[in-house]
């Protein structure tokens, strides 16, 4: 609880630089990588994020120091030629884009690995500096660091929000843009930049290979909770500012434990919970949908089977004839039946099943949409009799009254179906 | 100054094996669009290695390969379901996936630091040029050879017998995997038997080239054959030799620039890879252009 404290006071200068420096790096990474994330291009960042290695590698043996100058500088130079091979390729070659994104990443991966062991051959001091900064090591953020990499950061925000409609456009429908005469080509050129940029600082606090989660997660997450642009953005960079914190925090009151993975671990946990309970779009809310819908159609069935049997004069249906006739639903069908019978649609005498009268409203109603929509695909689409049933199968399920009602107008309120079957009405009786 | 003594060829000898299981795993893999899959799962086995390095005690047994292999599987699962039944779009659940499962490998590692001796440099690098001091020594005192030669011999065994056993199988579910449903391919144990051999050959190779260096040689070798041919057969030939190549020239360049030799295969297939891309470029201009002349004058 102390700890607790005492670190989110920030009395501590170095824990507030941390944590500030996260933060803005976290929200810079997560602005740029939802908009690659929309642009369907999510593993741009990884690619980029190996592929500056070899340019920090330059970079240093220029310097022949840990510059940051040189170092971005080298990283933006071979990070951006990475990502103009990149589409070149896409272009000029039939490879997928996947195989061109594995191939730019680790071949130059692999040239900055021989750079790497150069430069460690030389017995360079410095080069503990260099390992920090591709394996990543957001506590060894100081102040100096903070002024830079703080201050690109909170560029690289600047800048996305300030063309936030023209990388929209870039995003959702680059021809538009085209038609548009927006300068388009400049705006990739601007973005890809961005991206870079966001790479080179995110890596230093979390390293080459968990870049791509700054990049990607908070975007993928966020898009479980809105279809809004903004909401989205603003979504992101909420979900990078607590994985930041609490990543911080948690490496400072275990001090072995790094930094960078465990704010990855907190966004993917924020990711595997808005997958699963984000309403909408979230899996245990499409799945309580889906079930609530099957359980409906299921209801539907039983009730118009007995209805069927009815018109047929057999006014009750035993439970065997009724499984019978779904022999693959047969536990479902008798849920079905408990329900209704719950709901007061039907009764059960003596091992036979009847429908009351509401029940028998609805019945009708179920049968009566499907022989309209029969009647409506034969009379106006021209489909012969013998191929509408599969269609009007699931609709009745669906069509509301008010598509009803028009049904009814159209057809001129109907009394047979294509198959000369009695379309059943509320007032008349069977 | 060049030498070829034992040395040289035992390690030219083990790359090429290396080379061959992931260029035959990658071939099919590009096939299948799963390339960035490949480099998901070789990151992913990371947590495997730690905990199977927990369990056993040394980074040498096999319950580090196993708990690879289970991670691998892991891994491919999460991805579909994270595409089928969350609905994350392809790239994102990999990217998800992987930067996960290797974050929860950097704190086992570091929560274990004083019980595990690995680290990310070594997950990611690797480094072959020790393979000939690092003997497999029986308990007689008798040594066999290079541990990781035999590892590398006992992978390709493997690869070599599920490819051979599973040839057509795999072809038509690379091709087109409903058509391999529809007449009764379980597709989908052939992908998670094709991502287990995946992880268990990044398992094996991962000492000598690193989880990166992994990728490079699961991916650039077949991408740089599909340059030239499309058909399976020629794929595969050419993508052997392309690995051949690549560690016998790496090496070489390794020993001339005194650099990391895992490191130097790489570049050397990038060379290839984009000479190849320059060739074939050049080679379709020559065809299209005539192609274009017809068609202008007939239209």
């Amino acid at each position: 609880m102390e700890d607790f404290l005492y670190f989110f006071s920030f009395q501590d200068a170095s824990i507030a630089f941390v944590v500030l420096g996260i933060t803005l790096l976290g929200i810079g990474s997560a602005f740029v990588g939802t908009f690659s994330f929309l642009d369907n291009k999510a593993l741009l960042g990884d690619a980029i994020s190996h592929a500056i290695l070899p340019g920090i590698c330059l970079g240093f043996m220029l310097a022949g120091e840990k510059n940051p100058f040189f170092i971005v500088g080298g990283a933006i130079a071979s990070g951006g030629l990475a990502t103009y091979l990149t589409s070149w390729l896409k272009d000029n070659t039939k490879l997928s884009e996947d195989s061109i994104i594995a191939v730019v990443l680790s071949v130059f991966f692999g040239i900055g690995i021989v750079f790497l062991t150069i430069i460690q051959k030389s017995g360079n001091p410095e080069m503990a500096g260099l390992n920090q900064f591709i394996f990543g090591n957001a506590i060894g953020i100081v102040e100096r660091d903070l002024w830079i990499y703080g201050g690109l950061s909170i560029g690289i925000i600047g800048v996305l929000v300030f063309m936030l409609k023209e990388f929209q456009i870039l995003v959702f429908n680059p021809d538009f843009g085209k038609a548009l005469g927006l300068p388009m080509h400049h705006i990739r050129l601007v973005f890809n930049i961005l991206i870079i940029l966001a790479v080179v600082i995110g890596i230093q606090a979390i390293g080459v290979v968990l870049m791509a989660a700054l990049l990607i997660t908070p975007g993928a997450a966020a898009r479980f909770w809105t279809d809004r642009l903004k909401t989205l953005l603003i979504l992101a960079a909420v979900f990078a500012i607590i994985s930041g914190i609490f990543g911080t925090y948690i490496s400072y009151t275990l001090p072995q434990m790094p930094t960078g993975p465990w704010v990855v671990v907190i966004l993917s946990f924020i990711a595997l919970l808005s997958f699963l309970f984000a309403p909408k779009k979230g899996i245990l809310f499409r799945f309580y949908h889906r079930k609530k819908y099957i359980d409906k159609t299921q209801r539907d069935h039983v009730l118009k089977s007995i209805y069927k049997a009815e018109e047929l004069g057999k006014p009750a249906l035993s439970l065997e004839e009724l499984t019978h006739i779904y022999p693959h639903q047969k536990q479902a069908i008798k849920n079905s039946i408990k329900e209704l019978e719950k709901e007061g649609q039907l009764f059960i005498n003596q091992n036979l099943i009847k429908l009351t009268k509401p029940g028998k409203m609805e019945a009708k109603r179920i049968v009566r949409l499907h022989r309209l929509w029969e009647l409506y695909l034969n009379e106006y689409m021209n489909i012969a009799p013998d191929h509408v049933h599969e269609s009007a199968e699931k609709l009745e399920h669906l069509l509301t009254p008010e598509l009803e009602a028009l049904l009814e107008t159209r057809l001129n309120f109907p009394r047979l179906d294509p198959h000369q079957e009695t379309i059943p009405r509320d007032h008349d009786d069977i | 100054m060049m030498t070829f003594d034992q040395n040289a060829f035992l390690i030219i000898f083990t790359a090429s094996l290396i080379a061959i299981s992931c260029g035959l795993l990658g071939v099919f893999m590009m096939l299948r669009k799963m390339a960035m899959t490949g480099d998901a799962i070789s990151h992913a086995v990371l947590p495997g290695i730690v905990i199977g390095f927990l369990v056993s005690g040394t980074q040498r047994g096999l319950e580090v390969i196993v708990g690879a292999g289970i991670l691998g599987i892991l891994a491919t699962l999460m991805i579909d379901w994270l595409r089928k039944k969350a609905r994350v779009q392809l790239d994102a659940s990999i990217g998800i996936t992987f930067t996960l499962l290797f974050a929860i490998g950097i704190i086992l590692i570091s929560a274990f630091a004083y019980r595990v001796d690995l680290d990310q440099e070594c997950v990611l690098y690797g480094e072959i040029a020790y393979l000939p001091i690092d003997l497999w020594i029986t308990d007689a005192g008798k040594s066999l050879g290079p541990r990781i030669m035999w590892l590398a011999i006992l992978n390709l065994i493997l690869v070599l017998s599920f490819i051979t056993l599973f040839y057509k199988e795999l072809k038509l579910t690379s091709f087109d995997e409903k058509f391999g449903v529809v007449i009764g391919i379980p597709a989908s144990a052939i992908n998670l038997g094709l991502m287990s051999m995946v992880s268990y050959t990044t398992v094996s190779s991962f000492e000598a080239v690193g989880a990166i260096l992994v990728v490079a040689l699961l991916v650039v070798p077949p991408a740089t054959a599909f340059l030239w041919t499309r058909q399976l057969r020629q794929l595969i030939q050419l993508t052997l030799i392309i690995g051949i190549a690549v560690s016998l020239l790496g090496y070489y360049l390794a020993y001339l620039l005194d650099s990391s030799i895992a490191g130097m295969m790489v570049t050397v297939a990038g060379i290839i890879f984009f000479v190849s891309v320059g060739l074939t470029r050049y080679r379709s201009k020559i065809k299209f252009g005539t192609q274009n002349e017809a068609k202008a004058f007939s239209s």
